[in-house]
């Protein structure tokens, strides 16, 4: 045992190795797994058994849309969900504290996170396109639709991520941060178009609240890449409105990141 | 000075803690070693006072401290659900040159629970595994919050000879512990606290001679009068013939004791003297004001 003084790990390093750690520990807790990974493909057999009906004229399914939306749900959980609960936890348990005591920096701390967070949404998504196509004959998309996917899930899964984030900062227990942290969550598939389709069978004003928050885009974009461009006239604008999403997103992503800087903490103050 | 609301845990202090040395924080639960730990260490700004930690404050300097530190907390912050080879690993990457981590599992006794997951390890097993994860990244300065709380006796030398190593390999050791015996074997300095304040520092032998020869037994006839001895000494007959004298005696306190037999033409047969043990200090230390035998008078 000598002592050596000398260059730091990278950043990268420490962000892989942590996020193998969050990976691990994610699949071996068997109620997460259920709980948070499984239920959206859940919710999706339950509406789309039961709403299994066509919408007129277009011959898709509702089952095949609540399919594509449902990843929007899924999205939404495992980035929203599991990043807040999961910060407050490590705030509460002391696992952030004992790493602020090595030379781990905040970034690859959330890196970490990060990693679960995007190999969840990506086990999540290819689990409802699954349950989707296999038991909903939900058409798979051509190519340029794969690529509106890829960019719409990144930047789904970072803004869902970055608010989880912040929205932590206010859950004083780990306890209670499943409660707080599904009112927001629970709301926004109402007015968002997610368990309800088409939105416009919602009030104008509300769907104008919806159109401020990311959900409703996240929704509308999944339902873009999934379903023929027909069903476009069943949207609010009755178009994709592609560019709008992106440009949504992208403000909550900064919001998001804004507020993630300036409420971050280590510990909690009150102990 | 460190506060939780209107209560100040640390107020006062000043410590220095030497190089390739391991000092020893002792104090009754409360008396603020934690406190003044989690200053050290960065994890609370004091609220007045400044810290320097191998010359760097612990809060602004944080992330050039970091690499140089090694922390073992009380309990938490362990992720459950990993397996303790895992754990150990993960610490290990945090570091340019870490430690072996195999190396440390067999040192600690920890290979067989390598693959077992955290919550279902021990919880001297987990202790150990805390204390290689504060070992693993090769520290200049080791901070132990009660290294071997909870620990069997042979872990607890295990625990205590890996500590006389770092020493050995320059590495500063600065640990708390309520176990005297822990603290007179391994600290070069020991600093005993009570509410929140240094009440005594120096080496264990400085602490203990200090007091001097703590208590005298003499042996000579039973049932002298007592009495004129007793306006100088704490003087009790234990049992017939077995004279008892005790608190801090120096040279001439013993031979006006024994000058006093000799007046009495008491037949002395045997002397034997205790010098204080660490623990003797520490009690009389922290014990209230008044209330430790002896003081009253």
């Amino acid at each position: 045992m000598t002592v050596t003084t000398s260059a730091n790990v990278s950043t990268a390093a420490m962000s892989l190795s942590r996020g193998r750690i969050e990976v691990l520990q994610f699949f071996r807790d068997r109620t997460a797994m259920v709980f948070t990974f499984l239920f959206p493909a859940m919710l999706l057999l339950l509406f789309g058994t039961i709403f299994g009906d066509s919408y007129d004229e277009t011959g898709v399914s509702a089952s095949q849309v609540y399919a594509a939306s449902m990843l929007a749900y899924g999205v939404l959980t495992t980035g929203f969900v599991t990043m807040g609960s999961g910060l407050a936890l490590d705030r509460e348990d002391g696992t952030l504290k004992r790493l602020h005591g090595t030379p781990l920096p905040v970034t690859a701390y959330l890196m970490g996170k990060a990693i679960l967070v995007l190999t969840l949404s990506i086990a999540e998504a290819a689990l409802i396109i699954l349950v989707g196509v296999l038991v909903f004959d939900m058409p798979l998309p051509d190519a340029s639709h794969w690529l509106t996917f890829a960019w719409l899930m990144l930047l789904s899964v970072l803004t869902c991520s970055l608010l989880g984030v912040a929205v932590s900062a206010i859950v004083k227990r780990a306890r209670s941060a499943g409660a707080i942290l599904n009112v927001p969550v629970v709301a926004l598939q109402f007015i968002s178009g997610i368990f309800i389709h088409p939105i416009t069978q919602l009030p104008s004003w509300l769907i104008t609240v919806a159109s401020l928050f990311p959900v409703k885009w996240m929704g509308q974009g999944f339902r873009y890449v999934f379903l023929p461009d027909s069903m476009k006239s069943m949207e609010a604008a009755g178009a994709w409105e592609l560019g709008r999403t992106a440009l949504v997103l992208g403000v909550w992503c900064v919001i998001g990141l804004v507020l993630c800087l300036a409420t971050f903490r280590w510990s909690d103050k009150d102990r | 000075m460190v506060r939780y609301g209107d209560t100040t845990a640390v107020k006062g202090v000043s410590l220095r803690a030497p190089r390739g040395r391991v000092l020893a924080l002792l104090g009754h639960n409360g008396a603020g070693k934690t406190s003044l730990l989690q200053v050290c260490e960065g994890f609370r700004k004091p609220d007045g006072g400044t810290v320097r930690v191998l010359g760097l404050d612990p809060v602004a300097e944080h992330d050039a401290l970091m690499p140089r530190l090694g922390i073992m907390l009380q309990s938490g912050g362990v992720y459950p659900w990993a397996a303790a080879g895992e754990i150990l690993r993960l610490f290990a990457s945090f570091a340019a040159h870490p430690l072996d981590p195999d190396m440390l599992l067999d040192r600690l006794g920890l290979r067989k629970v390598e693959k077992t997951r955290f919550r279902r390890l021990s919880g001297g097993e987990q202790q150990r595994l805390s204390l290689a994860v504060a070992l693993v990244g090769r520290p200049e300065l080791v901070f132990l919050d009660e290294p071997t709380a909870g620990m069997d006796t042979e872990a607890r030398h295990t625990t205590w000879q890996l500590i006389e190593e770092l020493r050995s390999d320059g590495v500063s050791v600065l640990l708390t512990t309520h176990l005297l015996d822990e603290a007179e074997r391994l600290a070069d300095d020991v600093v005993i606290m009570r509410s929140g304040e240094v009440a005594a520092t120096g080496t264990p032998a400085e602490l203990t001679a200090a007091a001097g020869i703590d208590l005298l037994e003499v042996r000579a006839d039973p049932g002298l009068e007592l009495a004129p001895l007793k306006a100088r000494h704490e003087v009790t007959e234990t049992s017939p013939g077995e004279y008892a004298i005790t608190g801090a005696l120096d040279t001439h306190a013993l031979a006006d004791v024994l000058a006093w037999f000799a007046a009495a033409d008491a037949h002395v047969t045997a002397v034997s003297s205790r010098r204080r043990t660490l623990e003797d200090v520490y009690l009389s230390l922290t014990r209230q004001h008044g209330v430790a035998v002896g003081a009253i008078k």
